[in-house]
């Protein structure tokens, strides 16, 4: 089997911890060797946050080199641009559209690119834009935002929908899997 | 069974298999998880010391009184804990001791990206670098029977990657924790220099001894494949050429101090090329160079910043572009004060009254940056102080236009010297403690100064005001950051006094309370478009349609922006509550 390489970005604060979890648990149940590389250090302050998951008969680095992800999952509009070219040819990046304004963008110092959905068409072929924040807000809580996306993700890869939900069994505090399940669907069913 | 584990969660999991029975640590990104996992083990007496050399001396106690140890910092934190550490490795161990240093290369979350490899050779002490979670777990196993073996303090070198990555790990039922006696022995103990040149000695004979383990231990193993090709590499570098070399022959070194000679020798007269790969400094390098060996390193592999598997296809020729090449031009996130954070007040009081303002780290780091650009200067730990009154004693003028900014984990760990230095030679500095009740940059760790201990359990809380005054300063005040006003007419009043004074700004961290949401509107009637709330840099403000608005889901109510606006469009429920 070919390393499969993802690649999640966002905001601190946006719950990217949950899902890289959630996203290592699924890859380990099944039965591939992994590698996770997490660099979270301002994961609370705002910064812009990066998961990368490596699955395969045989990982060694735990990095995903540019132009080799199959798959990004970006929480925000503009992260999804930071790294759209970490995406491989033919591979697929799942967007929230959302947009949190950088700090250099709210003193002014820069201005938050124009036709961010525009752009990424162009580099690449396969991008689905959901409104993770909306199906989140349906389903009872915005922070379900991750799970959501999670949903949106397992539509694009080979993994059963049974896998998904066991992971997310296996990851959330009892007290939120109702919750979590009923996001993972949302973003499911789109 | 397997599980998937970060190399701090598998070097936590070293300890409690492999026997260790203390543990304690200051925090420090890539190293803080080590002793938060290990906390979990109730059977470790595990602990956050006030910084790392203390850390490192209640290790070097209990190992000399006989339990398995490990002591664990970022790289920074071992020049703090340098100094027991060197003359430890002349007097010895006797329940083993392990050092973890969690180096930064790329610089994450560091201030500058120093390669802890040399205090192996420095120190002259034996040095483990484990390539994944696996081998972080086990080389905990083999330190501590190394240490014990050699008498031997021993040195486990991770980095970012290692311990910030998820890998697979064997778990494993946990050994015994046999605590040893405790005999007193001077000779061996107390260094005097009678006593320090006799094991000094000894330090040489151990290196040839270590050796001879370095030539035999399997941790130190050739891979063999194509002789074309032959690569010397060690910890993540490992991952990165078995990617972009799958047909090299490799010399993987997990045993990295002191060096197999011989093994380099045979490895080297047997490949065509040799190439040595290695993150940041050519610190195998210059040891195989010296050794006679014709090999390529940093003559084409970046010394700065961390490798990936494309940094080193590309420096070998393969045709790929360059890192980055290929990104949008996009603006940077950089991190921010989050909403409410109390530091904010303090920084845009600061930049009202234009003083240079010598700073320190941790959160309010980020006051440096825009828009609240109220930071002169960051060099480590602690030196906020005695830069003050560095600033002084170049130019006395100075006094009454500089104050020194330091968090609350950061005065325990290193300030507190700097002020009685102030004291104590006249100075007339201001120093401001911002005490946020947690050491928030770190990700929220206990100190001192909170009342809890690593596990949470409450404890003796350090009286900063009490401190500060016992140490010789008349004028200590406490003040809450969100009363900016008073804030203000504190700082101008003591920076013009010629006495030394401490303001302590108190107020806890927003992620570490719970709020009730009372949030803040901006009345657009009132709203004339001015952007002085911007200028806080709160990232829950924004401004188009030259009306400002705030962003409900992460305004937490602080008032900041309502006292700085002119117009009294900010209104809501603002919950300044008296500080106790
Ligand atoms: C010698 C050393 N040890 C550890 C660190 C990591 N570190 C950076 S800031 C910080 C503590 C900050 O806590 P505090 O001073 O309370 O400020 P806060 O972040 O809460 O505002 C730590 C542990 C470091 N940079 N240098």
């Amino acid at each position: 089997m070919k390393t499969h390489n993802i690649l999640l970005v966002g905001v601190g604060g946006q719950g990217t911890i949950l899902a890289s979890k959630i996203l290592a648990e699924v890859a380990t149940m099944q039965g591939h060797d992994v590698k996770m590389s997490e660099i979270h250090g301002m994961a609370q302050r705002g910064g812009s946050v990066v998961t990368q998951v490596r699955m395969g008969e045989k990982v060694y680095s735990p990095l995903i080199e540019e132009g080799d992800a199959d798959n990004i999952v970006a929480f925000e509009k503009l992260e999804a641009l930071r790294y759209v070219h970490y995406l491989r040819e033919g591979g697929s990046i799942v967007v929230n559209d959302q947009q949190i304004d950088p700090m250099t963008v709210i003193t002014g110092a820069h201005v938050y690119p124009p036709e961010v959905m525009e752009k990424l068409q162009e580099r690449a072929s396969d991008v689905l834009v959901i409104d993770a924040l909306q199906l989140a807000r349906e389903v009872g809580s915005i922070r379900a935002v991750n799970v959501v996306l999670l949903g949106a993700l397992a539509r694009k890869m080979d993994i059963t929908k049974e896998s998904w939900l066991e992971a997310i069994r296996r990851t959330v505090p009892a007290k939120f899997l109702a919750l979590n399940l009923q996001a993972f669907e949302a973003g499911y069913s789109g | 069974m397997k599980v998937l584990l970060t190399g701090n969660e598998a070097i936590a999991r070293g300890a409690y298999e492999f026997g260790v029975a203390v543990a304690a640590a200051y925090p420090g990104t890539p190293s803080t998880e080590i002793l938060e996992n290990i906390a979990q083990y109730r059977e470790i007496k595990s602990q956050w010391s006030p910084n790392e050399k203390v850390a490192m001396e209640v290790a070097v106690g209990a190992s000399i009184a006989g339990a398995r140890t490990l002591a664990a910092m970022k790289h920074v934190g071992v020049n703090v804990a340098a100094d027991p550490l060197f003359t430890l490795s002349y007097s010895g161990v006797n329940g083993g001791l392990v050092l973890v240093s969690a180096d930064d290369p790329g610089m994450h979350s560091s201030q500058n990206e120093q390669d802890n490899r040399y205090y192996a050779k420095f120190a002259k002490i034996p040095m483990f670098e484990p390539s994944d979670s696996q081998e972080a777990k086990d080389f905990v196993g083999l330190s501590l029977d190394v240490s014990e073996a050699y008498d031997v303090p021993v040195l486990l070198r991770s980095t970012t990657r290692i311990s910030h990555s998820k890998t697979l790990v064997e778990l494993n039922a946990a050994s015994e924790r046999l605590v040893k006696s405790y005999v007193k022995d001077i000779k061996k103990n107390v260094m005097i220099p009678g006593h320090a040149r006799l094991k000094r000695l000894h330090l040489e004979e151990r290196y040839k001894k270590l050796q001879e383990y370095s030539e035999t231990t399997p941790v130190n193993r050739v891979e063999w494949a194509d002789k074309k090709v032959g690569v010397i590499t060690s910890g993540i570098a490992y991952q990165y050429v078995k990617e972009a070399m799958p047909d090299a022959s490799i010399l993987k070194l997990g045993f990295t101090w002191p060096l197999p000679d011989k093994m380099i020798l045979d490895f080297a007269s047997r490949v065509e090329t040799l190439y040595v790969i290695e993150e940041n400094e050519p610190y195998l390098e210059e040891h195989i160079k010296a050794l006679g060996v014709v090999a390529t390193g940093k003559d084409i592999f970046p010394i700065t910043g961390e490798l990936s598997a494309r940094i080193i296809e590309r420096a070998i020729g393969g045709e790929t572009h360059l890192p980055g090449q290929l990104a949008e031009n996009v603006p940077m996130r950089p991190p921010v004060l989050c909403p409410g954070c109390p530091h904010r007040a303090v920084f845009y009081v600061l930049k009202q009254l234009k003083l240079h303002v010598t700073g320190d780290i941790g959160c309010y780091t980020l006051g440096a940056l825009s828009p609240l650009d109220s930071m002169d200067t960051t060099i480590c730990m602690g030196a906020s102080i005695p830069m003050a009154l560095g600033f002084e004693k170049a130019h006395p003028e100075l006094a009454e236009k500089t104050v020194a900014v330091i968090g609350d984990s950061t005065f325990i760990h290193s300030g507190i010297t700097g002020l009685i230095d102030i004291v104590y030679n006249h100075g007339t500095s201001t120093v401001l403690i911002l005490d946020n009740s947690t050491t928030a940059m770190t990700g929220h760790q206990e100190n001192p100064s909170t009342g809890k201990t690593l596990q949470k359990d409450p404890t003796t809380q350090v009286d900063m005001e009490a401190l500060c005054r016992a140490v010789g300063v008349k004028r200590v005040f406490t003040v809450d950051p969100f009363a900016m006003d008073e804030l203000k007419e504190l700082i101008k009043r003591e920076v013009a006094t010629r006495e030394p004074s401490v303001i302590i700004a108190k107020r806890p961290c927003a992620l570490i309370v719970k709020h009730e949401a009372p949030l803040l509107t901006i009345l657009h009637d009132n709203c004339v478009g001015c952007k002085m709330c911007m200028r806080v840099g709160c990232p829950a403000i924004s401004h188009g349609n030259k009306k400002s608005t705030i962003n409900a889901a992460l305004c937490i109510g602080c008032g900041v922006c309502a006292q700085v606006c002119k117009f009294s469009a900010i209104v809501g429920d603002i919950p300044l509550t008296p500080i106790s």
